[in-house]
């Protein structure tokens, strides 16, 4: 299923992200993912997240999907060249998948592996180029597929509480008329920056999903706002998450700031993303306070 | 060493097309070949046209200070222009559009590699003489270069206070252009058609 027909119904679309292990054993994210994300729309599969390598995002789609999950099938830029891309995305439909999250990727210098030749051989917006051309029957080099072409709902990403906002929107008006049918955005800390953000970004008429991290403590908002592109989260947040150590280490503390910026952000969009980064079991419960 | 070839004439007229321009040749270094024949013939094409408020012919003009001096006597002539083209390698365009800031520069050559000893460049600007210069999509500032990732399309998702992710004594480059698109009042070049970069540079695969 793809979840733009869901967009396109006028639902408000939840997904979770999940990231692959660094081995071959699966079953614990898979576990994860059925008990507490099988009652959300789709589950995003990062691709080798921050440059460390993983198993691989295809793989663990495949796995969910045989699990009767819905899975985003997420794709970077920095790890392959135009034909690995498309190949892949090849495979990806054969496979049943349909959703698909287009991303430049972070540098190599970025992960574990900060030696390997970074590709960089498309980029987010020509990767959506790429799929459009795919699904029209004819591949990059010009070359006709053979037989039905696929078809994606293509998702991309915006950063809208970036500290060059404007920058972000034209980025964001080239991923449309790329072929972006969706997006989701980097982690909101801040509502009021991300309710101004929608105002400008309503006029590109494609859904947005507000992305949404939940606190696990006052050092992880730290270390966020020193390291982590684009989020910002505010000093009366980290005093909140300092006040009662307890209650945060509970992720009581997290849960209550992440469904409250999801209250404040509902109304101006038209979906949530949630990155739990280890926190899976906590999204029910997030979801609930946030009344979705 | 490098190669200059001039862009398209199409493409280099649909840049001026109607408007005033000065011109800059750079006859540069021995390291670099450049098509002198042809762009003379193409700039007297333009003369014709009146459009042309001058012609500046020196060498050397991917060095800042260099180009500070010898430029000062044509400055009420690219006064004149609505934009300045420029027939050089990379390096020197984005020396021209750093130096005249808020007056569009324009590319007239792609610059190709040939090995070899690569002509005197400062530091500060970098070409990869990647055979398809986007320095005109750009306001004189190279993505290629000025970008960790040598994105084409516009910035990642990863600079945090205006640096790069991966080096935080780099400027997003992106940020850069974006910036200087605005000063120029041309952030409407934003809209262009998404762009694929062409890795065959050899002739033959790339026509």
């Amino acid at each position: 299923m793809k979840i733009s027909e869901l967009f396109d119904r006028g639902e408000f679309v939840v997904t979770a992200e999940v990231g692959p292990p660094k081995g071959i054993h699966i079953e614990h994210v898979l576990e994860e993912a059925k008990t507490y994300l099988s009652g959300i729309t789709a589950v995003n599969v990062t691709d080798n997240q921050s440059s460390v390598m993983r198993l691989g995002s295809l793989a663990t789609c495949k796995a969910l999907k045989d699990e009767g999950l819905t899975p985003i099938f997420q794709l970077t830029c920095r790890d392959r060249n135009r034909i690995a891309l498309q190949s892949d995305l090849l495979s990806a439909a054969m496979l049943g998948i349909d959703n698909v999250l287009c991303l430049t990727g972070d540098h190599t210098k970025m992960g574990d592996h900060p030696q390997a030749k970074p590709v960089f051989d498309l980029d987010s917006v020509s990767l959506l180029h790429t799929i459009k051309q795919l699904e029209s029957g004819v591949d990059l080099g010009g070359n006709e597929l053979v037989g039905e072409p696929p078809k994606f709902a293509k998702g991309a990403v915006v950063s809208p509480c970036s500290d060059s906002v404007d920058a972000q929107l034209a980025k964001m008006e080239r991923k449309v008329a790329a072929g972006a049918d969706y997006f989701q955005t980097q982690a909101v800390f801040e509502p009021e920056k991300f309710i101004k953000f929608m105002e400008k970004a309503k006029q590109f008429g494609k859904p947005v999903q507000v992305g949404i991290i939940i606190p696990k403590s006052a050092g992880m908002a730290k270390f966020m706002n020193n390291n982590v592109a684009g989020v910002h989260v505010p000093d009366d947040m980290i005093e909140e998450l300092k006040a009662d150590k307890e209650k945060t280490k509970a992720g009581i503390t997290g849960v209550e700031i992440a469904a409250r910026i999801i209250k404040e952000c509902k109304p101006y969009c038209q979906g949530v993303h949630i990155m739990a980064l280890g926190w899976e079991s906590k999204v029910p419960a997030l979801l609930e306070q946030a009344g979705i | 060493m490098l190669i200059t070839e001039l862009k398209s004439k199409e493409t280099i007229v649909s840049l001026v097309d109607g408007k005033k321009v000065f011109i800059i040749n750079c006859h540069g270094c021995k390291e670099v070949h450049f098509p002198e024949k042809e762009a003379a013939e193409f700039q007297k094409e333009l003369a014709d046209s009146g459009n042309v408020t001058g012609i500046m012919t020196k060498d050397y003009i991917c060095n800042p200070e260099n180009l500070k001096l010898r430029i000062q006597k044509y400055m009420d002539a690219i006064e004149a222009a609505d934009a300045v083209l420029v027939f050089s390698c990379g390096v020197g365009v984005q020396t021209i559009a750093e130096y005249l800031g808020d007056k569009p520069v324009y590319a007239a050559c792609d610059t190709y590699p040939l090995p070899g000893f690569q002509g005197v460049t400062p530091l500060e600007y970098d070409c990869k003489q990647c055979g398809e210069c986007y320095l005109n999509l750009t306001g004189g500032i190279c993505p290629i270069t000025a970008c960790s990732k040598s994105l084409v399309n516009g910035q990642c998702g990863g600079s945090k206070d205006g640096k790069c992710e991966v080096d935080s004594n780099m400027e997003c480059g992106w940020e850069r252009i974006y910036r200087r698109l605005a000063q120029l009042g041309r952030l409407d070049v934003l809209k262009c058609p998404t762009q694929v970069r062409n890795y065959a540079t050899d002739e033959e695969v790339s026509k």
